[in-house]
């Protein structure tokens, strides 16, 4: 496992020290999924690197031996003709003699991280043809093929679009519970983060982190000091709109369409109440309507286009 | 993966250079055929006997030698430096060989006395140039211990060539005529000057220099994926970085000591071995890179003899003129070249 006792991360340029943290006690537990969050530049990579080791500490000691922690960075590779199963098969190279011969063993571990990224058909595949996703996808699967019971990952969500972020996260989070792996990610994509994550490590302003789960955090409001939101909520997960109209409007109905229709008139500028003249229902069901006073609507488009006219 | 392709292919490598180093052997200003070079070389005797056993095979064994020791080493500094533009040469050490031969040709033979004695002795050049190369060697392991990163090292391997070729420029600019044509002649690079002890010495050193080499290939091929990387899979940085460096300091230096700068071989071999084969695995680019360029510093030799003349053009000619449009061509072919 890792852990670290009265850690003080930072680097030394030119004789000066850089203080990024100061003091800290940390650990990983095996199954747990925990994001650590911060702002850029705050040094989340360089804990990072210092919990694996590829750091020394300005004070204080890591407790994990180099075999112990995969990395997965934002270094980009660009090696000519590399294929994924390359790659892959890096992972055992803490096991392997300066042969590199790849004994049954190697293979099965290789293949079996293969597997568990869904990942078995592209093993051919040179990395200069893959997607942001799929490298991604084969870095973890090197990550695994190491073996080690911590994985360490920087910005893996990086440049993917919503569903590559989605997947990674969902296989990261089933990585750890299945394998019994502490996966550490450091990322800033809050909503994501807290989703997913069993235990946020949270970077804040004075060189500490705090921990907790996500809903502790951010009913504590720990969020909104560190990211000082400009105009987004995070309790109620929306950006803040202006009810620049100045009228007021009564919304009926359930579900999801009536918290879409919510959604459509705030960000049009209306202000949705409990009582008002104007009354709006929604009506769900395979084929969703809207109702003013007698008239109907069949889209939230042509609703918004009546109500402006008014 | 096409493993079986790969396999092949390194089989026709290995025959063409076969193929190249009979031709070497055979094609000259006296043609001899093959029947009767495998008869010449128990007959030592006579005429062809002669001309192939005291200059026909050690010319074509320094080609093989000291093209694969180029291609190896281009190879090594690729990966190492993580760049396509790296070469042998990149460490200073042809640099530094030059600037003690410039020594040694310009000033000694006229007008320093005592550097006249020196420059006498047939070895001079090849000791001026190792001493040379080792000088460089000697700095650069030196900085190598202080520096952090892979590029900084780079850059002051570039600096310390620039460093020594103006000091060579300067000396070019104050010696007689005479010393700077056999200078440049010298710098030219040339691979028939070798007698067979220099072949063995040169064998010698470059099979230590491979055999290094192969020791890394683990570190190589981690290397790829970048420092931070290769740290995070037990890769011990320093001890592999210096081996590697040791190891191209071998080949090129002793190359340049023999042959002078021989240009091109180890930048473009490398980068055609990769595009032709595709592998990222240093444990089959190492012998393919050596085998290449002993395959094309083999075939740059054969073209260096005009037809039907004694006449030989310096080897450098030939390598770049040769090697340039091959690169060219097969980068536009595949769109792309990194390392």
């Amino acid at each position: 496992m890792i852990s670290a006792q009265q850690l003080s991360v930072g680097f030394r340029a030119r004789r000066k020290e850089h203080l990024l943290f100061d003091n800290l006690d940390l650990h990983l537990t095996p199954g747990e999924l925990v994001c650590f969050m911060g702002s850029n530049g705050v040094g989340k990579s360089t804990l990072l690197k210092t919990l694996a080791g590829l750091l020394p500490p300005l004070a204080g000691k890591v407790n994990a031996h180099n075999k112990d922690v995969a990395l997965v960075l934002t270094d980009k590779i660009t090696a000519t003709n590399m294929t994924v199963y390359d790659l892959v098969s890096f992972g055992q190279y803490p096991y392997l003699d300066w042969r590199i011969s790849l004994s049954p063993s190697n293979i099965e571990v290789i293949e079996d991280a293969l597997r568990q990224v869904h990942l078995e058909s592209l093993r051919n595949r040179k990395l200069s043809e893959l997607s942001d996703g799929q490298l991604q996808l084969v870095m973890i699967a090197k990550a695994l093929a190491q073996q080690t019971p911590v994985i360490l990952l920087d910005e893996p969500t990086a440049h993917l679009d919503l569903n590559n972020r989605v997947e990674v996260m969902n296989l990261l989070r089933s990585l750890s519970r299945k394998m019994g792996k502490s996966i550490l990610v450091a990322t800033h994509e809050l909503d994501l983060a807290l989703q997913t994550a069993d235990l946020i490590w949270l970077a804040t302003g004075d060189k500490k982190i705090k921990t907790g789960i996500p809903e502790d955090l951010v009913l504590e409001g720990a969020f909104d000091e560190v990211f000082q939101f400009k105009g987004f909520d995070l309790k109620t997960g929306k950006v803040d709109h202006e009810a620049h109209r100045k009228k007021e409007v009564q919304l009926l109905g359930t579900n999801y369409s009536f918290l879409w229709t919510k959604n459509a008139l705030e960000r049009s500028g209306y202000d949705v109440v409990e009582e008002a003249e104007i009354q709006i229902k929604v009506f769900g069901g395979s084929k969703i309507v809207w109702k003013v006073n007698e008239s109907q609507f069949e889209s939230l488009a042509t609703l918004l286009a009546a109500l402006s006219r008014q | 993966m096409g493993n079986s392709s790969i396999a092949l292919k390194f089989v026709c490598l290995f025959l063409l250079m076969i193929l190249l180093f009979w031709a070497d052997v055979g094609l000259g200003s006296t043609n001899i055929a093959l029947r009767e070079i495998l008869a010449e070389l128990v007959n030592k005797n006579s005429t062809a006997g002669e001309i192939i056993w005291n200059f026909r095979l050690p010319k074509a064994a320094t080609c093989l030698l000291a093209g694969a020791a180029l291609a190896a080493g281009g190879l090594l500094m690729q990966t190492l430096f993580r760049n396509a533009l790296a070469g042998p040469d990149v460490l200073g050490l042809s640099s530094g060989a030059s600037l003690m031969v410039a020594f040694v040709l310009m000033l000694g033979q006229t007008s320093v006395g005592f550097l006249a004695a020196v420059s006498s002795n047939p070895w001079s050049q090849v000791i001026a140039a190792s001493l040379g190369g080792v000088l460089v060697f000697v700095l650069i392991i030196a900085i190598a211990r202080f520096v952090r990163d892979n590029t900084s090292l780079l850059i002051i391997g570039l600096m310390i060539s620039a460093g020594t070729s103006s000091l060579v420029a300067m000396l070019q600019f104050v010696s007689r005529a005479e010393d700077l044509q056999s200078f440049i002649i010298w710098s030219m690079g040339s691979v028939g000057s070798t007698n067979w002890q220099e072949v063995k010495i040169l064998a010698l050193v470059v099979l230590i220099g491979i055999g290094i080499a192969v020791s890394q290939v683990k570190s190589l091929n981690a290397l790829l994926l970048g420092e931070s990387y290769a740290r995070s899979l037990g890769i011990n940085l320093s001890s592999s970085r210096l081996w590697i460096v040791v190891s191209t300091s071998l080949l090129a230096g002793s190359v340049t000591a023999f042959c002078g700068p021989i240009a091109f071989v180890g930048l473009a071999v490398p980068h055609l071995v990769r595009l032709a084969f595709p592998t990222a695995n240093h444990k089959i680019l190492l012998p393919l890179a050596a085998m290449g360029g002993s395959s094309m510093l083999l075939l740059c030799d054969l073209l260096a003899h005009l037809p039907n003349r004694t006449q030989v053009l310096p080897i450098n000619v030939i390598t770049s003129l040769i090697g340039a449009p091959l690169v060219i061509w097969m980068i536009i072919r595949n769109k792309k070249v990194s390392v």
